[in-house]
């Protein structure tokens, strides 16, 4: 789900074969996918290898801050719920590290870039969940973001990645769904239940809006992305759709956004919305946000404690490997 | 890290799922196994979560041959050229009604 890897710099066109290239661009204009083995730019090849990796690194990471309630959901169904949520969040992880593996980059050298933290992930799951609500906040709006990004990417020119955010696009909703519920739940609930559902709401809904990425006129990155169609809006585009599709929902359960200048502009049709704090997204982008040391722990400790479950899994395999071949070579 | 070099790499496996419309099995994306058995218990909880399938196979990545995409022109001109294999090739005055 979680596409800020949209942020990531353009790979410059290195010079290449102008004969290739104009083939590659045509088949792109005309709507046709490039699969894995057709021939392509390097800088079409990277550009996707980064992006793809980045955003299978937040689908990861985003089990962390999610995964941190599921022995403390409210309810059963709650729990059923969340628990499937994360193991969905988890499948997309491997959808997409499968994805970038057919562009010639092996799982576990993203592995590797995630855990030494050459590489990024979405800055959204740097910030702590700290009641129940939150969970209902990130299903609603975290999640609601993510698909506003991942719809067009379902269109996008790479055959593998598109195919990937079909499967991820239709297990979204549920997500945003069971988020909203509960936000809805609480907002009708006692007072201090309100109170803790718009709690929730304002310290998600900044890092929300930012997760689209800088602003238009703060990146040059888009026209590359664009020309080659693995992007197909801007960032201000899909925020601003984001926003226009979010804020009657909050509204429609008696919760505020803690955006004083957001208004409904009846010449355009669209919410107008306060300055973002860009300091903010840039500090927990270069890995000062509050969870930022926390999560990399986790993940690293994850990945080491499984190492000897992988390793195991390699010697029984190898074990049966050998004792069938005996026993084939006894037989004869 | 220094795990790299030692680690051994898990393989890839390719997985094809036939779902209930009685369609044939289709291909649904890859994944990393040591063999055949955890390969499809791995294809069971990462493709098929809600009801996508009655059947999976799992075939070993590197056992796939897969046309050259560059030969592609020559590979498949034979059928863009033969219209007379589609039916709207022949004339069949309106009068016989459909066929
Ligand atoms: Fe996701
Ligand atoms: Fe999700």
């Amino acid at each position: 789900m979680y596409t800020q890897a949209l942020n990531v710099k353009d790979e410059p066109a290195a010079a290449g074969d102008p004969v290739l290239e104009a083939r590659f661009q045509a088949h792109v204009d005309a709507e046709l996918k490039i699969e894995p083995n057709d021939w392509m730019p390097e800088g079409y090849r990277k550009t996707l290898t980064r992006q793809i990796s980045q955003h299978a690194h937040s689908e990861i990471v985003g089990m962390l801050p999610e995964g941190n309630w599921i022995t403390r959901a409210p309810t059963l169904r709650r729990k059923a719920a969340l628990l499937a949520k994360v193991q969905d969040e988890g499948g997309h992880g491997l959808y997409l590290y499968s994805a970038a593996e057919t562009l010639g980059t092996s799982r576990e050298q993203m592995f590797e870039q995630l855990l030494s933290g050459k590489a990024k992930y979405s800055s959204i799951f740097n910030y702590p969940t700290l009641t129940w609500a939150d969970i209902g906040a990130i299903g609603w709006l975290v999640d609601g973001a993510a698909i506003m990004n991942q719809i067009p990417l379902c269109r996008c020119s790479y055959g593998p990645y598109a195919r990937a955010m079909i499967r991820i696009c239709k297990e979204e909703s549920f997500h945003q769904r069971q988020g909203y519920e509960i936000m809805m739940t609480l907002a009708r609930g006692t007072p201090e239940q309100k109170a803790m559902a718009q709690d929730a709401l304002n310290r998600w809904w900044w890092p929300s809006v930012m997760m689209f990425g800088p602003s238009d006129s703060d990146s040059q990155h888009s026209d590359q992305t664009m020309r080659w169609k693995i992007k197909r809006f801007s960032n201000d585009d899909l925020r601003q759709k984001f926003i226009d599709a979010t804020v009657p929902q909050g509204h429609f359960i008696g919760l505020e956004f803690p955006d004083k200048d957001l208004k409904f502009n009846e010449e355009t049709k669209h919410w107008d919305f306060g300055e973002i704090d860009w300091t903010e997204f840039k500090r927990v982008i270069a890995g000062d946000g509050p969870c930022n040391k926390q999560r990399m722990k986790q993940r690293r400790a994850a990945h080491d404690n499984g190492r000897w479950v992988r390793e195991a899994a390699l010697a029984y395999a190898e074990k049966r490997r050998n004792r069938e071949a005996a026993a084939k070579i006894a037989a004869e | 890290m220094t795990e790299q070099k030692t680690e051994q790499h898990w393989p890839l496996w390719e997985v094809f799922i036939r779902s209930k419309n009685g369609l044939s099995h289709r291909h649904a994306g890859s994944l990393h196994a040591t063999d055949a058995t955890m390969a499809l218990q791995a294809a069971r909880d990462v493709y098929t979560r809600r009801g996508e399938g009655l059947s999976i196979w799992v075939v070993p990545s590197n056992a796939i041959t897969a046309s050259d995409p560059t030969d592609k022109d020559v590979m498949f001109e034979p059928s863009e050229s033969k219209i007379y294999r589609h039916p709207t090739f022949y004339d069949i005055p309106d009068e016989v009604g459909h066929m």
